[in-house]
């Protein structure tokens, strides 16, 4: 279980999140969604500490975060972020060999049971076969799924990601996201399509302005009454095969069809 | 098992002699390891015939030069001072004094300048994220330019340092250009790769400045000639002096230090949010790995001047031959620096006889067309 609550964190003098709060129960997969700048990768950032709350707290299975030494915490959240993309070629072997780090001293060598902990990682998101490849010639979805074979090789039990499926084409974004729900952690995903987050999480958590406009299971949070506000575009919800998929329009339009009679 | 590649067919019996090495087939059911055993023999291969070639090098670096002498006579000398064996002379004088007072320092030095500016290059490269890094980016040849050209041609340093002015102050130039490269890098927080480019760009043109207006207020007209030789770089003046000893000890230090951190590097390189979220401290590890390296590229220039291009293009080659991950490139990179600077420097002295060329000359030429070999490889393998 991973949870935020009241945080607050501001960059200067921007208040980025006010009184936030988030919980991810044992194997749950949570969505955080909301507009751009709505506070969502602050909010990630916050959980695995790349940034220290202001106010509130975070907890680890009920313990603060801050008390935890920054290894410990390794070990038990996994994070998957995509960073620009960095001149010094390594492999993609290395990379996954890198999720180790947290479970060994840092002047120690990888042991055969890391290589052995990395490959069926690798073999996990099916992508054993890129081993020996460089990480920057691959594509975006083969570079995801290396992350998120970094990420299960670290052996924790909460996974945090932030926008896994940038860039990615649609078949790549339900694959990663497949993988991530398929995984026995308790994760905590920032995306930006509601679609995905309505067939992939379990519960959402919307934030506006910094405040959490709407949380609960993605079937009461993924409403039009709740997102058409918060993100002012035209929402319809329709049935997918018992799954609510949304359907989209600007605002205007939306409008002008609510105020056309209905017989026309 | 879906990894372990299914059986090569097997080939018509009798049609191999009995004796043929079994394919290296994985056993049915073994567990994968990323074939890890093969990753460790190659870089081990590497490792063993580099140091069989750093030692040859040290031996014909030696024996090389206007003057030559017989390898074996090589091993007689050095065996006679440094372990007492052989004990009767079967050498002449001359050689003596070439071999052990003239030589024997310089191609130490060469080989701790060599690896010093290669792990320096490395560890840099991937602190910076940038693969067209190089050791001098620290500001630390500007700095220690400025200080060797005011020891050259005004004599600061004198008084504290005596005989190894110029190396003092020159190292005593290089401190404090880092620390100023740090100090603005730092201004408004965090050091980042970006702060410490630009800071250490502008630190670099204002000594350069410096060191320009040193020259020209100069009276001394051949002055102008020994600071341009000496920034183009030269091991001419090595010989057995606390500054060799300093080089040789911070260089292995240095290694030693790179070492230890050589996953911290391997995350840094990717970025400090992935470092931080594997329970590193990227700053922290940063600002420490930043002031190990500006000491060691500050000894080595204070003690060869600026070499250009070992610390560029090395680890370039390193990685090219035992990838990426930073435990396995650093000690090739040494030693692919160390073989190549004494080369370097035995056609440095024995190319345009009996003038001697600057190291940095020879280092440049051959390091610029090799660059632009790599970056079209680079591109080959990225696109």
């Amino acid at each position: 279980m991973i949870e935020a609550e009241g945080v607050g964190f501001a960059y200067g003098d921007l208040d980025v999140l006010r009184d936030a709060g988030l919980c991810a129960e044992r194997g749950e997969t949570v969505g955080l969604i909301g507009p751009n700048g709505s506070g969502k990768t602050t909010m990630l950032r916050l959980l695995y500490r790349a940034l220290v709350p202001a106010e509130g707290v975070v907890r680890l299975d009920g313990q603060p975060a801050e008390a935890l030494r920054p290894r410990e915490l390794a070990r038990r959240a996994a994070v998957v972020v995509q960073e620009s993309a960095s001149e010094v070629p390594i492999t993609v072997a290395d990379m996954v060999l890198l999720g180790r780090a947290p479970h060994r001293p840092s002047f120690a060598g990888s042991s055969a049971e890391d290589h052995r902990v990395a490959a069926a990682a690798l073999e996990r998101v099916g992508v054993r076969h890129l081993a020996d490849r460089v990480v920057a010639a691959l594509s975006g979805g083969e570079r995801q799924r290396v992350l998120i074979a970094r990420a299960i090789a670290q052996q924790a039990d909460h996974l945090l990601l932030d926008e896994p499926t940038n860039h990615l084409d649609i078949r790549y974004q339900h694959e990663v996201l497949g993988l991530v729900r398929a995984l026995p952690v308790t994760s905590v995903v920032v995306l930006h399509d509601l679609n995905l987050a309505a067939r992939y999480c379990d519960r959402a958590v919307l934030l506006d302005g910094g405040r959490v406009a709407a949380e609960g299971p993605v079937d009461a949070v993924l409403r039009p009454e709740v997102l058409e506000p918060v993100y002012g575009i035209g929402v319809r919800r329709v049935d997918d095969d018992g799954l609510a998929q949304l359907v989209f329009r600007p605002a205007a339009a939306a409008a002008a069809a609510a105020a056309r009679p209905e017989a026309s | 098992m879906q990894t372990s590649s299914p059986a090569p067919a097997p080939t018509s019996a009798g049609t191999e002699p009995p004796d043929a090495p079994a394919p290296p087939a994985p056993a049915a059911g073994a567990v994968d390891d990323l074939d890890r055993a093969r990753a460790r023999r190659r870089s081990r291969i590497w490792v063993a015939s580099l140091s069989a070639a750093l030692l040859a090098t040290l031996v014909g670096g030696v024996a090389i030069g206007p003057v030559t002498i017989a390898p074996e006579d090589v091993v007689r000398i050095v065996g006679h001072h440094l372990l007492g064996a052989p004990e009767t002379v079967t050498w002449s004088e001359a050689h003596e004094s070439i071999v052990w007072r003239l030589r024997v320092p310089r191609v130490l030095l060469g080989a701790a300048v060599g690896a010093g500016l290669a792990i320096c290059g490395v560890a840099l490269q991937a602190m910076v994220r940038n693969v067209l890094a190089d050791p001098y980016l620290l500001g630390v040849t500007s700095g220690a330019s400025t200080g060797a050209a005011a020891a050259i041609l005004f004599g600061v340093g004198a008084a504290a340092f005596g005989e190894e002015a110029l190396a003092g102050s020159a190292f005593v130039g290089a401190l404090g250009a880092s620390a100023l490269v740090f100090l603005l890098a730092r201004v408004t927080g965090r050091i980042t790769s970006v702060r410490l480019l630009m800071s250490g760009v502008a630190v670099g043109y204002a000594l350069y400045a410096a060191t320009s207006f040193l020259i020209f207020a100069s009276p001394n007209p051949e002055g102008a000639r020994s600071v341009l030789f000496w920034l183009l770089g030269t091991l001419s003046l090595a010989r057995w002096s606390v500054i060799l000893a300093i080089v040789l000890v911070v260089v292995a230090l240095t290694l030693a230090v790179l070492l230890v951190h050589s996953r911290a590097l391997d995350a840094l390189a990717i970025g400090d949010e992935t470092a931080l979220t594997l329970g590193m401290a990227p700053g922290r590890v940063r600002a420490r790995l930043l002031v190990a390296l500006a000491l060691c590229i500050g000894a080595v220039v204070a003690a060869a001047g600026g070499i250009g291009f070992v610390g560029l293009v090395m680890p370039h080659l390193a990685r090219r031959f035992v990838g990426g991950a930073h435990r396995r490139v650093l000690p090739v990179a040494a030693l692919m620096g160390a073989v190549f600077l004494v080369w370097a420097d035995v056609f440095a002295r024995t190319v345009v006889q009996p003038q001697e060329l600057p190291i940095g000359i020879l280092t440049s030429l051959v390091g610029a067309p090799f660059l632009l070999l790599l970056v079209r490889r680079l591109h080959a393998a990225t696109d």
